[in-house]
């Protein structure tokens, strides 16, 4: 970390506290010092705030605090350019900086949200958003309306300059008076497309130049004078409790500071979140790493220790033959399916997976009598203030999150609720110095809160246009007692409410308890509701002598928006059934966080069972498209992601713990198995805004089990699809 | 013990375990960030580094294995974030969270140092080391293409 620029960027930041901004003691990182340290936003701060989120300078400059995180889905992007886009200022005169969390919670929530999760940002964050980009403007308006001696409406706001007849002045000169201005009533904000000058004209995004010169600040690359590093284990089987250890073992390695001792603690969400754990602190990470690969420890798995992948997916088999909870009766589609001439049934099921964010998972925190420092990689880093405070006992207003670039996040980082946050505050705390803990890999996956398994029973009559009449869903989910929440609803929904017409309707679901703990994870529900549904409307086309293209719109007859996506993919997807043995086209279509995601996927497999997916073409409906360069590169994301689930992911649980935990053995996507994508956009518009950072991924793996059945005949009903043998003759 | 390295066409005297490696070094002990931990077992290639023009893993480098080598991390890639591979990222917009777009950065470098031109297949071979979770693959070759255009 650049010290001369960090202190340099802390005194002009004070000038901005007496009204309300930063105070921070000396040579710590301002919360926006991940972005501001290196270009190109190495400029302070400078200028007279209008609201929270904006900062005007008298050279132009356009300050846009981002409450929101930036993991790669583009998030800080698409805050500047909601906020811009009503504010009307030139794009290349906005710099973006992280929002101060602290600030945050002291002003009663300022930024209404700091949470990024569920693909929300855009879809459900933009009307404060540019409400806050039209309020400064309307203010800025009036102020110089004021000064100009006219009235507001004859004040013209555009690119930074404000102009009435032949008056003119900058933005930044009415800034101080726009602050004090009252409005009788807050502007309407643009809700319609066609009245939008920068979104939805495809922007490269802010955060680029910060990536490719290895200067981006991520939480792993937090470094302060005097700080140690501690490397954690806890349980291998979730939940063991930690029996004993001997700390004198290790005493004399190099390095060697500490062992602290870590005890679960019930997180405030009534999710447990800190487990039992050893830390061992030493003066760098290795010597911290290698000392506690010695250190004798002694644990009581308890019950656990007997679970197993393949224990979970039997008892899935037995348990999908016993009656569930109904959360949807219909006598009659049960009566109907055993009278029925042509059933179709089959089991699907998909195993636990890991987030695997490329930043293995750490934090850093300093505790001192008056203040609480902390760098987390969090999707909140409000909720990192407050979990430290609840783990300190201390006031949130004494705790203060640096926002942090995070090297992936996917669901994984949310709530503030990873267990690291807690860790790293509550050894800080015994030690008395700024600590550094960061997990191994083997660590940050045996320690993860995994997407839980879940499984159906799928069972439908086919009536006489070949059409399903009847339908019977038994689903299930193995998740962690106290998160039902996570699972089963979401598990429920997908399958429940798919959106074919199918006349009856039965549905059940199991909620199986697991020590695994689990989390939302990318796509949360629909990543494993879209593959059994999908895989399913497949066979039940195919069944009923349908192309299952076909089938999907005419099953979706009723509904505007699957008709206007499927009909999309059609037209783009040259989707046939007519090709030679061995090559084959599939198709899914998923709706997740608000937004239609349909996808056609095209493979080949050889006579010997190699699998290559050679394209696949996405249409989506998220309603509206604020930056299409980052919608893209989320649906080739997402695609690429449950695409490496599918095909050669899967976590392995044996003797209660998880034993792929590198990568080894667990694995994701490679370059070279890499598909074309193809990313197309149908819009509906209207009030419809949904999220584009998930659904592109739940498709993905039922197009290309779909596909892989085209091509070899082989039906794929559970993953990851390498473990089948697609050999053909 | 001390050991001499060169990193970036710089002297460091560093004070360590020789058999540290490299990764460690270079982010705990010199602070240079941008080389990335991810898996600590080479599979990833987020530590990707060049020593003496080649890339290699710095999580399996040891400190002292390097004594008389010229290193180069992402941070001496190039004087202003300039080079050919930088500018064609900057230009195509590869990264996404950006974590381990380091190690793909020193990976493509080093390809095009040594194949002007690549193939898509020598694109894919040379790059099958470097794991990406966001899944900007397809961004990364269409980068190294643009790259070789703009010239190494």
């Amino acid at each position: 970390m650049n010290a001369v620029n960090l202190s340099r960027r802390f005194f002009v930041q004070a000038s901005l506290a007496a009204s309300g901004g930063l105070m921070l003691g000396f040579h710590m990182p301002t919360a926006e010092a991940a972005v501001t340290e290196a270009k190109p936003w190495n400029t302070p701060v400078t200028g007279i705030e209008v609201n929270a989120w904006l900062v005007l300078d008298p050279d132009g400059t356009v300050t846009i605090r981002i409450p929101h995180t930036e993991m790669g889905q583009g998030g800080m992007t698409s805050v500047a350019l909601l906020i811009a886009e009503e504010l009307d200022v030139e794009w290349s005169k906005v710099k973006a900086v992280f929002a101060d969390p602290n600030r945050h919670l002291r002003n009663n929530k300022e930024y209404k949200v700091m949470s990024t999760h569920g693909s929300q940002l855009v879809a459900l964050q933009h009307p404060h958003l540019m409400q806050a980009g039209a309020s400064a403007r309307e203010r800025l308006k009036e102020a110089a309306a004021q000064a100009w001696g006219v009235t507001r409406d004859k004040v013209e706001a555009k690119q930074g300059v404000l102009k009435s007849g032949s008056k003119s002045a900058p933005y930044a000169e009415f800034a101080a008076a726009a602050a004090k201005v009252t409005l009788d009533k807050e502007p309407a904000i643009k809700e319609d497309a066609s009245q939008w000058w920068l979104l939805g004209t495809g922007t490269q995004r802010l955060d680029i130049p910060n990536k490719v010169n290895g200067s981006a600040q991520y939480a792993i690359d937090t470094r302060l004078p005097g700080m140690v590093y501690a490397a954690v284990k806890a349980s291998p089987v979730p939940w063991g409790k930690l029996k004993s250890f001997n700390a004198d073992a290790i005493k004399d390695q190099p390095g060697f500071i500490a062992v602290v001792e870590l005890r679960a603690v019930e997180g405030k969400r009534g999710q447990p979140d800190m487990q039992d754990a050893v830390a061992v602190v030493a003066t760098s990470w290795y010597k911290a790493k290698n000392a506690l690969n010695m250190l004798p420890v002694e644990w009581d798995f308890g019950d656990s220790v007997t679970a197993s992948s393949k224990g979970m997916s039997e008892n899935a088999k037995k348990v999908l033959g016993e009656k569930g909870l109904i959360s949807k009766e219909d006598p009659k589609a049960l009566e109907v399916i055993a009278a029925s001439k042509k059933v179709v049934t089959a089991d699907y099921e998909r195993p636990f997976e890991t987030h695997l964010r490329m930043e293995p998972i750490n934090a850093t925190a300093h505790v001192q009598d008056d203040r609480v420092d902390v760098w987390s990689p969090s999707q909140d880093q409000s909720a990192a203030v407050l979990i430290v405070a609840e783990q300190l006992g201390r006031d949130p207003k004494d705790v203060y999150a640096h926002p942090v670039f995070l090297g992936g996040g996917f669901g994984g980082n949310g709530g503030g609720g990873t267990a690291v946050t807690r860790q790293a505050a509550e050894i800080s705390k015994r030690l008395k110095r700024p600590v550094k803990v960061l997990w191994t890999r083997e660590e940050d996956v045996a320690q993860d809160k995994q997407r839980p398994m879940a499984a159906a029973r799928m069972t439908a009559s086919i009536g006489e246009k070949g059409l399903p009449e009847a339908i019977f869903t038994r689903a299930l989910w193995y998740t962690q007692d106290k998160q039902n929440q996570i699972g089963p609803a979401t598990a429920d929904y997908g399958i429940r409410n798919m959106p074919y017409n199918i006349p009856l309707r039965h549905h059940e679901r199991h909620n199986l308890d697991t020590h695994i703990p689990s989390s939302t994870h990318r796509g949360p529900g629909a990543n494993q509701t879209g593959f059994i549904t999908e895989v399913f409307a497949d066979e039940m086309a195919l069944a009923g002598g349908w192309n299952p293209l076909d089938w999907r719109i005419e099953m979706t007859k009723e509904l505007p928006d699957w008709q206007l996506v499927l009909k999309t993919l059609k037209e783009k997807s040259n989707y046939r059934t007519d090709l030679p043995k061995g090559e084959g086209m599939g198709i899914a279509a998923v709706e997740c966080h608000g937004t239609i995601a349909a996808a056609c996927a095209t493979v080949s497999v050889t006579r010997r069972g190699q699998l290559r997916v050679e394209k696949i073409v996405i249409v989506a409906d998220c309603g509206h498209v604020i930056n299409p360069h980052a919608a893209k590169e989320q649906m080739e994301g997402a695609a690429c992601y449950e695409l490496g689930h599918a095909w050669v992911g899967g976590l392995d649980i044996r003797e209660g713990r998880i034993v792929n935990t590198n990568m080894d053995t667990y694995n994701i996507l490679r370059m070279d198995q890499m598909p074309d994508i193809e990313a197309h956009f149908a819009l509906s518009g209207g009030k419809k805004w949904g999220g584009m950072g998930e659904p592109a991924g739940p498709p993905v793996p039922p197009a290309v089990a779909n596909a892989i059945f085209a091509a070899t005949g082989k039906r794929i009903r559970t993953t990851p699809f390498r473990q089948y043998d697609l050999t053909w003759v | 013990m001390a050991i001499n390295l060169t990193i970036n066409g710089a002297a460091h005297n560093v004070d360590i375990d020789p058999d540290t490696p490299l990764l460690w070094v270079l982010r705990d002990e010199i602070g240079l960030t941008g080389t990335k931990y991810g898996c600590g077992i080479a599979r990833c290639g987020s530590c990707t580094v060049h020593v003496d023009g080649q890339p290699a893993k710095a999580c399996q480098l040891k400190a002292a294995s390097l004594v008389g080598k010229q290193v180069t991390t992402i941070e001496g890639l190039s004087k202003d974030g300039n080079h050919p591979v930088q500018q064609a990222w900057k230009e195509i917009g590869v990264p996404q969270c950006g974590y381990c777009q380091s190690g793909q950065i020193m990976s493509a470098a080093a390809l095009l140092a040594r194949t002007r031109n690549p193939s898509d297949g020598e694109i894919e071979q040379a790059m099958s080391e470097n794991l990406c979770r966001c899944g900007t693959y397809l961004r990364i070759k269409a980068g190294i293409r643009r790259a070789a255009q703009i010239g190494v």
